[in-house]
């Protein structure tokens, strides 16, 4: 399928913050990072699967509200020492508009 | 093109300087290593357990030749720099290799001092220093019987113990009339004498080495008196040199050692120098803690960075033999007007003494029973005020261990499965391992490898005692000024001060003028920042929802499954029938799928949808209720009993007065969360002596208390005082709370708060200065005009409805 999709123009999105879009199987999280980027990662935790949309962004990196993971946000990777990674999604923003690849 | 940096000495402090320097800034420098050794960097300290058999060389590699590679380091080993030529900037080795730098850095430790008598340079005489003489001794034990160990400090005793465990007959040759006379006091090494005589070791005290006796290889000593000894080994550990011989030949300033600053450089600006080499501020150092602080100063100067400074550092003292328990720190033998406190109980083999002047702790000895070492080493090096727990320190710190370990004081006890963290089910054995094999050295390092102690942190003490004895004396215990984080060098009390005295009003400001080391914090410190500033402004400071844990930010609590959990106020615990009804109807008409009476004396509704969240608040705010801050580091409930009006004991009010403090209170944002009780006697049924501020009410008033936990370690309060009216006990809790509120850390209960900075103090506070308690009261109240807003009701309107709206794809 691979489409481009538009999910929200990006002052929808706090920086700092995330926001959750539901897709027909889960969710995927999207955060804005202070540099304005926005990254989207499946919103589901390596290590039990916690809500990753609900964590602390800072940097390009997200921390688990469960227990304290910290996941890179570009390539959904667990940073050391934990070990583990989550689906990462295309993402783009174009004039302000946040689209989504899936 | 990169500048480049030449390490010389591939040792435990010198490598340690680069991983820092990798972490701070990993493209900085093209690396060149040079080590004499024919090893990649090893754990020198575990040569003590190879000796002994308990470990191989393998295990102990701290940094395998992969890491040197995949850092893009340039490792030569077994090639030492033997000329380093400071005008064209550049290293040559053994070898030949030349390598041109434009930083230098310096870390060749030190050499085993080897007496000077004569047949001192026979084979068969050696120090203990590297895998080579590890590598020796074990040869010697396969041939010979008998070995003699010049030393009686802590490497001569792991030496002669190692010896002994490889099956030799082995004599430790003491100059002293004690053993470790640089770290234990008579009592303690005297029980020491006798426990290792008791496993078959023996020695010559008060004996001078005159000469070393053999033709082509030891076969003995001769002393002073004419007496002789048989050894075919004669290991030398009476003390180590700074290894300075190369800095000296390039002309840097040296003294006992290279000579530095305060940020680890040299008299040469381009060279750096860290380790048992380098003297700093008159002193030279001989364990890893204070090296590992002096890499991070360094490393931080590497990265140029330029704003860490060493200042010296304290030292304690733990001896790496299995089953022996011993510890030391600080002034331990007392002096002209020191007080000291001791505990002997020669039944158990246990002896604790504390050196103590103007009633802080200078000194500390332990042996048999040492799981309160590195408690009392905080103690010491925090100076903390000892008077107020004076009559129990002896018997240690009580809350040590978890409910599941109760009053376990030996670690080395322990067996491998003991389980030490209950939170993330860890056990001794896997800690030990882990600290072994990787390489680990601080409390840190153990949480984010082995997640001891990194959830609910009540197994702090047990884990420190773990790493203090399997890492021996040189664990990094807490540092004496914590970092709020890895963002920032400055400890928590640094940063509220600059908060106050800046006036610095926002997180921005907080980051630029303390510099902090990342662009926008971490989950570790935005949470306190966004605390501070809002505890110290509470006209101006915005609150920052991006800077909250979920649970503030949602204001629910979130559960395992990602559901949130919602928690009504019910002041005092009173509540009406209609009120009951609405809750019911709330949970019926969300289908909650699960309701409790919490054990704060509230309704707990679980299992509610993120999206649901703001609806059913506006339901709940409809029927009058406010938010429970179930979920947040603030306020939490005032329990209370029935009291004078229904109870035959109640002697007060205690439900009306417990609905007037939470009336007073709620909406309070604290550093931790924090609870209260009212009981309407002393019978005490709403348990206010486990509250952080318990009233008991009796006849003549009411009493107050502070510091309480029930949690994982359970803490009685502290009685502040007694006071007559219901006013006054307003006043007292109002002031008590806001004083918590801006001096206490974080994410620190007032337990751990009270404890530390002491009872007096908080007396000193409340009650005798009134002019200081009316205004902290005064402030408490001028900030809970800001913070009784409810979050529920803003929330229902839209305030932030981002946080609760999923995003919808367009088709
Ligand atoms: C048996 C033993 C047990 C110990 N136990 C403990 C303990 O329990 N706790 C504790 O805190 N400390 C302990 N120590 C002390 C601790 O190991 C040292 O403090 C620490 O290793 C010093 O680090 P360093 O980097 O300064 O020196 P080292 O680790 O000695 O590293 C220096 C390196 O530089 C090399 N070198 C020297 N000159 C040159 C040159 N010209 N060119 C190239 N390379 C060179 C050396 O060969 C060596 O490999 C113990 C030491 C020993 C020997
Ligand atoms: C010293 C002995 C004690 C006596 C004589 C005593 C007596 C009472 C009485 C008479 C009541 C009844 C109040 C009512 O009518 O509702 C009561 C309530 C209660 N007691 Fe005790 N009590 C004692 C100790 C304790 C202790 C140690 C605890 C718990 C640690 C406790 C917990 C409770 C609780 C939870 C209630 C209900 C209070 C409420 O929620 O209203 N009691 N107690
Ligand atoms: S604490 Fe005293 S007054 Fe309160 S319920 Fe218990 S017995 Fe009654
Ligand atoms: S589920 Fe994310 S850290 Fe455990």
């Amino acid at each position: 399928m691979n489409e481009w999709k538009e999910v929200a123009n990006l002052e929808e999105i706090p920086p700092l913050g995330s926001r959750v879009v539901e897709v027909e199987d889960g969710s995927i999280a999207l955060f804005r990072t202070s540099d304005d980027q926005v990254f989207a990662l499946r919103d589901a935790c390596p290590h039990k699967s916690g809500p990753l949309s609900q964590g602390i962004v800072a940097g390009h990196t997200v921390t688990c509200p469960l227990h304290n993971w910290k996941i890179d946000l570009e390539s959904g990777e667990a940073l050391a020492p934990d070990e583990g990674c989550t689906n990462v999604y295309p993402v783009k923003v174009e004039a302000g508009v946040v689209f989504l690849q899936l | 093109m990169k500048e480049r940096l030449v390490l010389v000495g591939n040792g435990m402090a010198g490598v340690r300087t680069l991983e820092e320097l990798l972490k701070l800034d990993p493209d900085a420098y093209e690396i060149t290593v040079f080590g004499a050794e024919p090893y990649p960097n090893y754990n020198r300290i575990m040569l003590s357990p190879v000796l002994a058999g308990e470990k191989t060389i393998d295990d102990i590699i701290l940094n395998d030749r992969a890491w040197y590679e995949e850092n893009g380091i340039v490792l030569h080993t077994g090639d030492p720099v033997v000329e380093i030529d400071r005008v064209n900037r550049r290293v040559i080795s053994e070898s030949g290799v030349e390598v041109p730098y434009d930083r230098l850095l310096l870390a060749t430790g030190s050499n085993p001092f080897i007496i000077p008598v004569p047949g001192s340079d026979l084979p068969g005489v050696i120090g203990f220093r590297d895998i080579a003489d590890v590598e020796t001794m074990l040869e010697a034990a396969k041939k010979y019987k008998k070995a003699a160990v010049i030393g009686g400090g802590l490497l001569g005793l792991e030496a002669a113990n190692g010896l002994m465990q490889n099956g030799m007959d082995v004599t430790v040759v003491h100059l002293m009339d004690i053993l470790m006379e640089r770290q234990l006091d008579r009592t303690a090494a005297q029980m020491l004498k006798k426990s290792l005589e008791e496993r078959g070791m023996k020695f010559l005290m008060e004996t001078q080495t005159a000469e070393v006796l053999g033709e082509d290889h030891a076969t003995g000593l001769k002393f002073a008196d004419g007496s002789e000894l048989e050894a075919d080994l004669v290991v030398m550990a009476v003390g180590i040199r700074p290894n300075i011989e190369l800095a000296q030949k390039a002309g840097l300033y040296c003294e006992r050692g290279v000579v530095v600053n305060d940020t680890m450089q040299t008299y040469d600006p381009r060279v750096y120098a860290v380790g048992e080499c380098v003297q700093h501020r008159g002193q030279t150092y001989g364990l890893v803690a204070p090296l590992f602080e002096q890499a991070k100063v360094a490393a931080n100067h590497l990265a140029r960075i330029g704003i860490a400074r060493y200042e010296g550092s304290v030292t304690s003292t733990k001896l790496k033999v299995t089953g022996i328990d011993l510890f030391s720190a600080g002034e331990f033998n007392e002096s002209e007007g020191d007080e000291t406190l001791v505990l002997q109980d020669p039944a158990r083999n246990v002896y604790k003494k504390l050196v103590v002047r103007d009633d802080r702790i200078k000194g500390a000895v332990m042996y048999g029973d040492t799981i309160d070492g590195t408690w009392y080493f905080q103690l010491l090096r925090e100076g903390t005020d000892i008077s107020d727990f004076r009559s129990t320190i002896l018997f240690g710190q009580h809350d040590l261990g978890d409910a599941g370990h109760g009053d376990e004081t030996r670690v080395a006890a322990l067996s491998d499965d003991a389980e030490i963290c209950g939170c993330n089910g860890v056990t001794k054995g896997q800690i030990v391992e882990a600290i072994q094999t990787q390489g680990l050295f601080t409390l840190d390092e153990v949480r984010a490898h082995t997640k001891a102690s990194a959830s609910c942190g009540s197994c702090t003490g047990l884990v420190e005692a773990i790493l203090a004895s399997t890492v021996g004396e040189g664990y990094e215990a807490q540092p004496s000024k914590k970092p709020l984080c890895g963002c920032t060098e400055h400890s928590h009390d640094e940063v509220i001060q600059a908060i106050k005295e800046h006036e610095l009003k926002s997180m921005r400001a907080v980051f630029d003028f303390l510099e902090w080391k990342t662009p926008d914090g971490c989950a570790a410190c935005r949470p306190a920042l966004n605390y501070y500033l809002l505890a110290n402004w509470p006209e101006e400071y915005h609150d920052d929802p991006q800077s909250r844990f979920i649970n503030e930010r949602a204001h629910g609590n979130i559960q395992k499954d990602g559901t949130y959990s919602v928690v009504p106020r019910m002041f005092g615990g009173i509540c009406t029938p209609d009120q009951l009804r609405a809750i019911a109807d709330v949970a019926d008409k969300y289908q909650v799928p699960e309701m409790k009476v919490t054990g704060g004396q509230r309704i707990d509704l679980f299992g509610v949808k993120k999206e649901d969240l703001p609806a059913m608040w506006k339901d709940l705010t409809e029927a009058g209720f406010v938010s429970g801050h179930a979920y947040g580091k603030a306020l939490r409930t005032v329990k209370t009993c029935a009291g004078k009006k229904w109870c035959r004991f109640g002697t007060q009010d205690s439900t009306g007065l417990g609905v007037k403090i939470e009336e007073l209170t709620w909406g309070s944002w604290m550093p931790h969360k924090f609870k209260l009780a009212v009981s309407g006697c002393p019978r005490n049924c709403a348990e206010a002596t486990i509250k952080d501020f318990g009233v008991v009410c009796v006849d003549s008033g009411y009493e107050l208390h502070i510091g309480g936990n029930g949690g994982i370690k359970v803490r009685v309060t502290d009685l502040l005082t007694k006071v007559e009216t219901e006013e006054e006990v307003l006043e007292y809790c109002g002031a008590f709370i806001q004083l918590y509120r801006e001096e206490a850390h974080y994410l620190e209960r007032t337990a751990p708060w009270v404890e530390r900075v002491g009872l007096s103090y908080i007396k000193s506070r409340i009650l005798e200065d009134e002019e200081g308690r009316k205004a902290l009261y005064e402030r408490f109240k001028l900030s809970q005009r800001y913070a009784q807003i409810d979050p529920w009701k803003e929330r229902s309107e839209g305030k932030y409805a981002h946080e609760f709206r999923p995003l919808k794809l367009s088709a």
